[in-house]
């Protein structure tokens, strides 16, 4: 029940929150990579290069898929500010539910933007089904099609090494996140700006994807200030001997 | 048909979530709902490869960088597709082909990874110098030692040790990580619960 009654306040906190951000846009706190991306997207459109998004391999029926969503979330106004560029963005993954919601989601920016015809079934790739299989197959993406900025957003294990490593080679900008603890430790050695944790989700947020996404980060603040409340009274019962 | 699409994905969803919550009432049907998913998501890999293969083929046709071996991954897939479909997954020659190419391959690429990290972890102070850096890396090295083999054999009191303090305070980062990640992805569902991110296509 404390599940269910958690949800349903989380539930209702962003329904809130979303109603009042429609009405006045919140500020948040400066991610300098997420700055880096929204100065990249605006460079890529203009010099006519490429952005390569990598979602990962995140499995949509396991606890996984959260970050693949969210990288879906942004991937979608994305595809919506480079419509006028001549160069779309290439998105890879390496699940194939996860490809074919990426080419649904390309296709729905570009729609949004008024461009469908720059849409290009071959933008949304499945490059490989194994983890090592799938770095293997985005490799090539990245030192071969003009690729500007690498964005990599989602579910990813010890084989994003390869993919950072492969974007220092081109010497190209990375923006990476993942829910992934062992490919955050990678991500932390190898960007520039790493992102960790819980800022894979304020993704959408900051590359204006609307209310709902600001309204998310707030409920999540919300949330985590509840979390820790809970810890501490749960410490400090125990330290106290009350049995919980 | 969009907001059929939607209508439809969300009350799969809710009825899925409330599954758990209530499983004496909605237990059955959330089963027959994700057995549905699973067979779609089965069909989506058959599509997913078929993705692949179109990518490999204009590679080739567009005389790109690398069109060469998209043919030949081609060829590979429709050889061992139609050899799987005659003599069965079983088959000794086709278990053949996966020990003999697909597990060394990825052995190597394992390998690789080994250098890459060690490589990464040098250039990281090359890259960004300051506290966070350095103590990152200092745990790394730490981490290592802790857990190297000695010529005592054995983990030794003094490893033990270090690894039960260092470990206190990694197991602490890595809940605190999580929790942000649970939150984050519990609002992440629920704006696709609500309709709001339709991953589906639908806006």
């Amino acid at each position: 029940m404390l599940a269910l009654g958690l949800l349903i306040l989380a539930a209702v906190l962003f329904l809130v929150f979303t109603f009042l951000r429609r009405k006045s846009p919140g500020s948040f706190r400066s991610i300098d990579a997420y700055e880096r991306l929204n100065r990249s997207v605006g460079l890529a459109v203009e010099d006519g290069t490429r952005l390569h998004i990598s979602l990962g391999r995140g499995n949509l029926f396991t606890a996984r898929g959260g970050s693949a969503l969210a990288g879906l979330a942004m991937l979608r106004r994305l595809a919506e500010r480079t419509s006028v560029s001549d160069r779309p963005p290439v998105v890879t993954s390496g699940d194939a539910s996860l490809a074919i919601l990426s080419q649904d989601t390309l296709q729905s920016g570009y729609r949004a933007a008024g461009a469908e015809e720059q849409y290009r079934f071959s933008t949304g790739r499945l490059t490989g089904l194994t983890p090592f299989s799938y770095a293997a197959g985005a490799i090539p993406t990245i030192h071969d099609e003009n690729v500007s900025t690498n964005i990599i957003l989602g579910d990813l294990g010890a084989e994003a090494a390869l993919l950072t490593e492969a974007s220092d080679r081109e010497n190209t900008k990375l923006i990476a996140a993942s829910d992934n603890l062992s490919a955050q430790s990678i991500f932390y050695a190898s960007a520039q700006e790493p992102l960790i944790g819980e800022e894979l989700f304020a993704a959408g947020a900051y590359v204006g994807a609307g209310a709902s996404h600001e309204s998310s980060l707030h409920v999540q603040d919300i949330l985590r200030w509840l979390v820790i409340l809970a810890i501490i009274l749960g410490a400090g019962l125990k330290i106290l001997g009350v049995p919980i | 048909m969009r907001v059929f699409t939607a209508a439809l994905a969300i009350a799969a969803g809710i009825i899925v979530l409330l599954g758990y919550f209530y499983p004496d009432q909605l237990e059955a049907f959330r089963l027959l709902l994700v057995d549905w998913a699973i067979i779609i998501a089965g069909m989506a890999v058959l599509v997913g490869i078929f993705n692949l293969a179109a990518v490999q083929m204009e590679k080739f046709r567009a005389r790109q960088k690398g069109g060469m071996y998209g043919i030949l991954l081609v060829l590979s897939l429709l050889g061992t597709f139609a050899y799987g479909l005659f003599f069965g997954p079983e088959d000794r020659y086709l278990r053949l082909t996966v020990d003999a190419i697909i597990v060394p391959v990825e052995a190597s690429l394992m390998a690789i990874l080994a250098v890459t990290l060690i490589y990464a972890s040098i250039r990281l102070l090359r890259r960004r110098v300051d506290v966070m850096s350095v103590l990152f890396l200092s745990v790394a090295v730490i981490f290592l030692i802790a857990i190297m083999p000695t010529p005592f054999g054995g983990i030794t009191a003094l490893q033990d040790f270090i690894l039960e303090i260092a470990g206190m305070f990694s197991r602490g980062g890595a809940r605190g990580l999580l929790i942000g990640i649970a939150l984050g992805t519990l609002l992440t569902g629920l704006r696709v619960l609500f309709g709001v991110d339709r991953p589906y296509g639908g806006n």
